[in-house]
This record gives structure tokens, sequence and C-alpha cells, in this order.
């Protein structure tokens, strides 16, 4: 249960809020019995002019999140939106968690935030019940105000402050929750805070905080991983004008973690002459074991052990029993490459060093994480690290790894004054913790109707694990519980494996995570058995998923991540699936499109961060073979939706962000250097290759909220090879899809 | 001494002038709404307008700059907010809003052109110009809106 208290307006948020405010504190799901710190994580205050000023402590990155919890407090404060401020928070861990990931802020901090604004509603009234000495249950908080409909009297929420924040924090069962009838925000559509801003290019990202006297970093970087500084020339870089000096920083102790990667730095005056500054270094690497590390190779060895038995991670029935007196037998084996995150803004921040202390202004999606990090890096205390969290241009898991904040407060403490560092395009590209490669094999057999009897499958792929232990090759446990061991078929014979592989480049999570490539396999391989039994997807998918039911999931070895919630509260719902499945069906006009000569419509249904997503996508392949897609549909299930605006928009930006992944993504290594640099040689769909239109399906639910950011992206990339195969007769197991040549 | 003028006002600069417009626009002068996204003229985030024409600032040198009449987003709407600025709120466009500055500048350019773009029109505009959010569909609506074409 959570705990509400009044906290002083003073200590570590005393900017925020003005003399005299009334300022609650919210303790997250207080453990019964053992009571720890008060260490409340949301914070809401109502000024004394009436302004009600909510600390957003998660991150914006374009999902809205810094509107939409608001949003929520507001809704059971009653508050008049026009009078509410929201004020980002600093990196704190009394926060409780602020990692912006997961596709988690909604469903965790929902309860919370109306048991705050409820709360306050109450002290509100109670505060004018005392002023017209009348009983508190007549008095009803009403957009702003404090109302008492028998006498007419009417008080705005500034002047019943000062008397609120000398009562009593009311207790759980005091204060009510509003009927939904009542809401006044939850499930309509705002506008998020930062749009007037972002049409005036206002606002302040990263990439844009300054700190007086500071010097602009460019670094160079150890082009492999685990590569040591040799030796470096820096004679002609210093000749650079603006240049100031030079600076190295020290190489990462494995595991790489969020360390610094290490290399040359050259500090200069701007922007451009520090890039023009490392231009002129000559800089000698002993590249070390990574450097034979080459991506053809490494998918080779991927394919061959996706072929051997590997970790059995779920078991239902006996697969092999089933295969061996199979009359039908399918198999397949698909490959999804290494993939980075390329936000627009690239990682940037500026950090200053004094006295022991670090400041520092950053593009994080975790400013928790940057404490911990910068902490570590500079031997000093985490509360010693203020990290002011600014707008990010898009994050998609790349901003929760605080390595460029890490070099800014290194550099600074080297040469004495606030640096500012911004990775170019190049070394964004070059620098990324990569979306993992994998190769998954699949195997089924099926009966007279084409239904699988029995279903193998087996995923090989470097872990997110292998960031923090460098023994770390099998998938952890919640990479195998992203869409790998929660498969929801029902089907008597099922086995599901895990292969292990040794990381060569730095990998890490990015938008949907591992459901990237198991959906891609699993959907794909859906689709060829229901080609392979002349049925259609639709009713193929919905048969798959067999009676209405929950479907419980015991992996083997691992408990079921299920986002680190109980199945209980967030079951495998194959009800959900089937529903959505039906609505994008009917809306798309699936039954009357059937599938043409160079113009069909593919489908894929997955569920992901508790969300149920089926997207229908069309596909006009022409006779040269080049891909468009005129149209996605996509239906979700999230539970309850708090701005049905925001979750349409991340559907329709997920539909880019998975064709993007789809039909162009790819990066490389060769002798253990990143290949792709820019733009050019790593893609990302522009305006003529995105999907022209993406219409979006908001299932209608007061089920517990669940997840938005991410649940968009799985189903597309095999929704595409889906639609491409029923248009070309050409089946695409391998992303991107550029590389088949489909004519 | 390179002179030109940005957003109405007469500037001096004696940097480098191989300096890119976009850095000077950023470090210098402080207008931090013109964004960085790739350094090569390949994704647009940098857009400007050079005496009218949209411009990738971040391949512009100071030198070519010289003479010039320089937009850059704070003052496109400076005077009187510009039909795309109220389209792109009316569409909710953004998301992150990184790039927005720049799409915006680019669809300026493009509706001074073609005040009534269509479709293959406007794609060929803003292809230059990359969203990682992938607002393109609301990008497109609100060029139609602010062109008073039918969306």
């Amino acid at each position: 249960m959570n705990r509400i208290e009044r906290v002083s307006r003073r200590g570590f948020l005393g900017t925020a809020f003005g003399a005299g405010a009334l300022v609650l504190g919210v303790q997250m799901n207080e453990a019964e019995g053992a009571t720890p710190a008060w260490m409340p994580s949301v914070y809401l205050g109502i000024e004394p002019n009436g302004t009600a000023v909510i600390v957003a402590h998660r991150s914006e990155m374009g999902t809205g999140i810094r509107t939409v919890l608001p949003m929520v407090v507001a809704d059971e404060l009653e508050a008049d939106w026009k009078k509410v401020r929201v004020e980002q928070a600093l990196g704190d861990v009394k926060y409780g968690s602020q990692n912006t990931d997961g596709s988690c802020s909604i469903r965790d901090f929902y309860d919370a935030m109306r048991e705050a604004g409820a709360t306050a509603r109450l002290m509100l009234e109670q505060s004018a019940a005392k002023k017209w000495n009348v009983p508190v249950e007549e008095c009803k908080g009403q957009n702003h105000f404090v109302v008492h409909a028998k006498s007419g009297k009417k008080a705005g929420y500034g002047e019943l402050v000062k008397v609120a924040a000398t009562l009593p924090v009311p207790k759980k069962g005091e204060w009510k929750l509003k009927p939904e009838s009542e809401f006044r925000y939850i499930g309509k559509e705002m506008p998020t805070m930062e749009q007037a801003d972002h049409t005036r290019g206002a606002g302040m990202f990263g990439i844009d905080a300054k700190m007086p006297g500071m010097l602009y970093a460019s670094i160079e970087r150890p082009p492999v991983l685990g590569a040591k500084l040799k030796s470096f020339d820096d004679a002609a870089a210093k000749q650079v004008k603006g240049v100031v000096r030079t600076a190295t920083i020290e190489g990462f102790k494995p595991p790489h973690n969020f360390q610094a990667l290490g290399g040359v730095a050259v500090l200069a005056d701007s922007t451009w002459a520090a890039a023009q500054g490392r231009k002129k270094l000559k800089v000698e690497w002993d590249l070390g074991p990574n450097g034979s590390f080459d991506s053809a190779k490494d998918k080779a060895e991927i394919m061959a052990k996706a072929m051997q038995p590997g970790k059995v991670v779920r078991n239902i029935g006996d697969v092999d029993k089933a295969f061996a007196g199979a009359t039908k037998l399918h198999e397949a084996s698909y490959y999804v490459p290494l993939l980075s995150h390329a936000p627009m803004e690239p990682p940037a921040a500026v950090a200053e060093w004094k006295d022991g202390k670090v400041v520092t202004y950053a593009a994080t999606q975790n400013p928790q994480a940057v404490q911990e990090s910068v902490a570590a890096a500079m031997g000093i205390k985490k509360e010693d690290v203020t990290c002011h969290v600014t707008l990010l241009g898009g994050g998609f898991g790349r901003k929760s790894k605080p390595d460029y904040v890490c070099e800014a407060a290194m550099l600074s403490k080297t040469v004495g004054k606030p640096v500012k560092v911004v990775f170019s395009r190049e070394d964004d590209i070059k620098f990324d913790f990569y979306h993992a490669n994998a190769g998954m094999y699949m195997k089924a057999a099926t009966d007279e109707k084409g239904r699988p009897t029995a279903w193998l499958q087996r995923s090989v792929f470097p872990s997110i694990g292998s960031t923090f232990d460098t023994t770390a090759e099998y998938g952890q446990e919640f990479e195998m519980g992203m869409g790998w061991v929660d498969l929801p078929y029902a089907i008597a014979n099922h086995r599901a494996e895990n292969g292990p592989h040794k990381n060569h480049v730095r990998i890490g999570w990015m938008r949907a995570v591992a459901h990237i490539y198991h959906a891609f396999a699993i959907h794909s391989f859906v689709d060829e058995l229901a080609a392979a039994a002349g049925r259609d997807r639709v009713e193929y998918i919905l048969d798959l998923l067999g009676p209405d039911r929950k479907v419980p999931i015991e992996p083997v070895g691992m408990k079921y991540w299920n986002n680190q919630q109980g199945q209980d509260t967030y079951p495998v719902d194959t009800a959900r699936l089937k529903r959505v499945v039906e609505l994008v069906a009917e809306k798309s006009g699936w039954a009357n499109k059937k599938p043409q000569k160079g113009r069909a419509l593919g489908i894929a249904a997955h569920r992901s961060f508790l969300s149920y997503v089926a997207a229908v996508v069309e596909v006009v392949v022409d006779d040269r073979g080049r891909v468009t897609i005129p149209r996605v549909d996509i239906a979700i299930d999230a539970g309850r939706i708090i701005n049905p605006e925001r979750a349409r928009s991340q559907m329709e930006g997920a539909a880019v962000f998975g064709t993007s992944l789809a039909m162009m993504g790819e990066i490389t290594a060769a002798d253990g250097k990143i290949v792709q640099s820019n733009f050019n040689n790593y893609p990302v769909a522009r305006i003529t290759e995105a999907p022209q239109m993406t219409n979006v399906y908001l299932v209608p639910s007061d089920g517990l909220p669940a997840g938005i950011g991410e649940p968009g992206v799985p189903p597309i990339a095999p929704a595409i090879t889906s639609a491409i195969f029923a248009a070309t007769g050409k089946r695409v197991r391998e992303l991107p899809i550029r590389k088949t040549k489909l004519v | 001494m390179i002179q030109l003028k940005v957003n109405g006002s007469a500037r001096k600069f004696d940097g480098d002038p191989e300096m890119p417009l976009l850095w000077y626009l950023r470090d210098v002068l402080d207008y931090t709404g013109t964004k960085f996204g790739c350094g090569a003229g390949l994704c647009g985030a940098c857009t400007v307008h050079v005496n009218g024409d949209a411009t990738r600032s971040c391949v512009t040198t100071m030198k070519d700059a010289a003479g010039k009449a320089v937009t850059t987003i704070e003052g496109l709407g400076a005077k009187q907010e510009h039909p795309l600025q109220a389209a792109w709120k009316q569409c909710n466009v953004s998301q992150c809003g990184y790039c927005q500055s720049g799409q915006i500048m680019q669809a300026a350019a493009l509706l001074k052109a073609k005040p009534k773009p269509s479709d293959a029109d406007i794609d060929s505009a803003m292809q230059g110009n990359i969203c990682r959010c992938g607002t393109y569909q609301r990008i497109r609506q609100a060029i139609k809106i602010a062109a008073e074409v039918k969306a």
C-alpha cells in the first residue's frame, strides 16, 4: 500500500515550491511490518497562488509521460489543467525508480498518482469545511475550487492552502477516489505540455545545456571494444584554432557496464574546433581479442549454434516423441542483425566537477544510473552527483546508459572546467550499446489441419547480461521472458531453448528489446505454417490461440519475468490477444482484401510489456522488388489508457520504428570495428519509406494499465514479411528485408 | 570578418570561415532551436532558411553564409505565428520534438514555393528530414492543414 505524507518544501526540492505551499509525498508500496525510511516518490504541491505543481520524476523522450502522469494527479485533485505546472525532478533515490524504460511508468505510478491527488483534494475540502464551519462531506473539490452546494459558497484552491497545509494528512479510507464517470482528464485526449515549445525551437535538450566557462569535447574512443590506448600524438590537434588542450580518459575495467569507453579527448571553445582538433589526433591502439570480430562469421556461428541443442527454458509434453511420430514436419531459421538506437539527438551531457562533487545536465532516461555511474567513475558518493534531467531528443533505451555523462564528468575533473560531451552521429552509431543480433531455429509437427502438435524453438544471441557480467552467455530471465518462454498457443508439446553466445560489442536494450527477434521468428513461423496448411492467416492465428484462457507460464530454471508482475494480476490471456486480432482484421478489411500479385496484407499479434497488440500491414512490391507500405492498422489492448491521443502517437511511431528495423536497419563489424557511421549507411525510415498511414484502434478497457511505448514495435516486422510473402511468394527469413531479392 | 543577418539582426563573425553555420548559431549565438543530427546533410534536423531557401546548416560554412540572411526556427514566427506552427500544434505532431524545428523550416520553404502542395510535393520536399519517433503522417497532415489543402 502507498503511504502519503506531508513533506517539507525545503530540503532537496527547495526551489520547486513557494512558501506556504501544501506539499505531499507518496511512498510507493510500503511493505507491511518493516517500515523503510520515508522516501516519497511522487510529489504534488499546491502553491498559495493556486498553482498545482506536479513533479515529473520520469524522463520525457517523446512518449508524453511528462504530461500523462500529471493528468492522473490533476484528475483526482480536480485541478484546472491550466493551473498545473510540471517540474522535472532531479535524479534522487527518494523517487524510487526513475528509469524511464520498460513501458512501465503508468503501470507503476497510476495508483500512487491518483491517491496523491485524492488526498490533496480532501485536505482542501477539509480546509474549506473549517472555513465555512460546515461538514466536510458537503464540500466538493471541483475544477480548482471547493464548492459548498447548500450555501453556494466557493473558494479557490489557493486560498485554502494555508489551512490545508496545517491539517493532518488523511489516511487511506478517509479519502475517496473519483468514480470513472467523473474523470476529467483520465481517458481524455490531451495535448502534451511541450507541443508549443517544439514548434518554436524552445525547450532544453541535453545538447542545448550550457554551463558557464565550459569546454566542448570531442573524443577519439577505442575503435574495438576493450582496445587499449598504445600511444597518441596531439601536436597537430593542439595547433587547431580554438583547441584548448587534450586529455585522456582511462579505459573501463570489465565488465564495461555504463563506464566510459576511454580514449583521447580534444577540448575546445566550440563544438566545431573540438571536432577539427580530433581529426588531427594520431592515435594507436592495441585492439585486443575483439579485434578479430567479424559479423559474417558471427552470424554463421549463431546460426550453427541455433541448430544445436540449447538450454531448455520451457518444456510442455514431449516434443521429441511427437516429432518422431509425426508425418509432417516444418523447419525454418531466422536472423535479425545488430541494430543501433540512433535517436535524433545523439548522447549529450554537460558536467562540472567541483570540490569533490559533480553537477550535470544530461539527456538521460535514468538519472539515478547517472548518479551511480558517475560516482563510481569519480570515486565519490552518488549523493554527491546532482543530475538535472533535460528533455531527450529520443531515447529508445540508448539514454538509459550514461557512459557519455561519465566522460563529461571525468574530463571536467581533468581540465578543471565544466565539459560538454556531444556524440557526433558517427560516434553514436559506432559506440552504441547495440540491440543484439539473434538467430532462431523453429521446428513444428502438424496434424491434418496444419495445426502444430509439437513446436520447438531455439534462440541464440549475445545477452544484455554481458554488459554487467563478462561471463554471461545465455539469455537472462528478462530476455527469455520477452516473447520466448510465454508462447500462448494451444500446443500439446512445446519446448523453448536458448543457446550460449559471447558478445564482442556492447549489447543493450532497444525499444521492445528481445521481443523484436523473438516475435519475428515466432510470427514468421506461424505465417509459414498457415501458408503450408493453405489456411487464412487470421483464422489460423485464432485457432492457434485456442480457447479463451489464461495460460500459466512455467519456465524451466527461472521465473517468468512478466515485466516483474504476477501472473495473477497480469496473466497471459488468450482472449485479449484474440480480441485484438479480430479487431484489427475487421478494421483493416482483411476479409475483403485477398492477396494480389504485388499487393497484399500481412498480420502478426504479440503480447509484450503486458499489452496485447495485433498489426495488419499492407505492402506493395513493385516489379523491381521495391517495397512500400501504404497502410498499417494496429489494435492494442493496454488496459486502461490515460491519454488515447498519446497512445495513438506511440503506435504510429512504433509502426515507423518497426519498419526501419524490418526494412533497412543493420549494424555490422569488420576487424572488430563497426562498419556503419551515419544515416547514409545506417538508414532509418524517411517519410517516403515509412507507412503512409497508420490507423490505431484502442480496446476500451478499465483493466490494469499496461505498456504503450514499446509493444507496438514487435508485430511490425513479421507482419511486413507476412505481407511480402502473400504478395510475392518470397519468404524473408532474415532482416533487414532489403538484403533479400524479392523479384 | 564575415557579416550576415540572423533573424533580422546584423552579425559579425571573425572565427574559422570553415565552421558550419549550425555551430555558429548554436554555440555562438545560442539559437539552440536549430538541432544537430548528422553533420553531413543527411537528416535535416539543422534546417534553416538562407536567403529564404531551406538549407542544411551543418554543411553550410560561415564563408558560404557571408552576406546572406539566415532565419532560424526562433525567427520563423517571431512576429506572427507561422500557419505551420499552428497546424503542428493542432495535430500534436511532436513526440520528442527534436527534429521538428528542421521539419517546420523545411515545410515552410515548401509552402513558400508551392502554397498548395500535392502529396508527391510533400514527399519530395520532406524526404531529407528524418523523424526517428515516426511522426511523418502527422507532419503530412499538418502541412496540408497549413496549406488549406484537403487532407
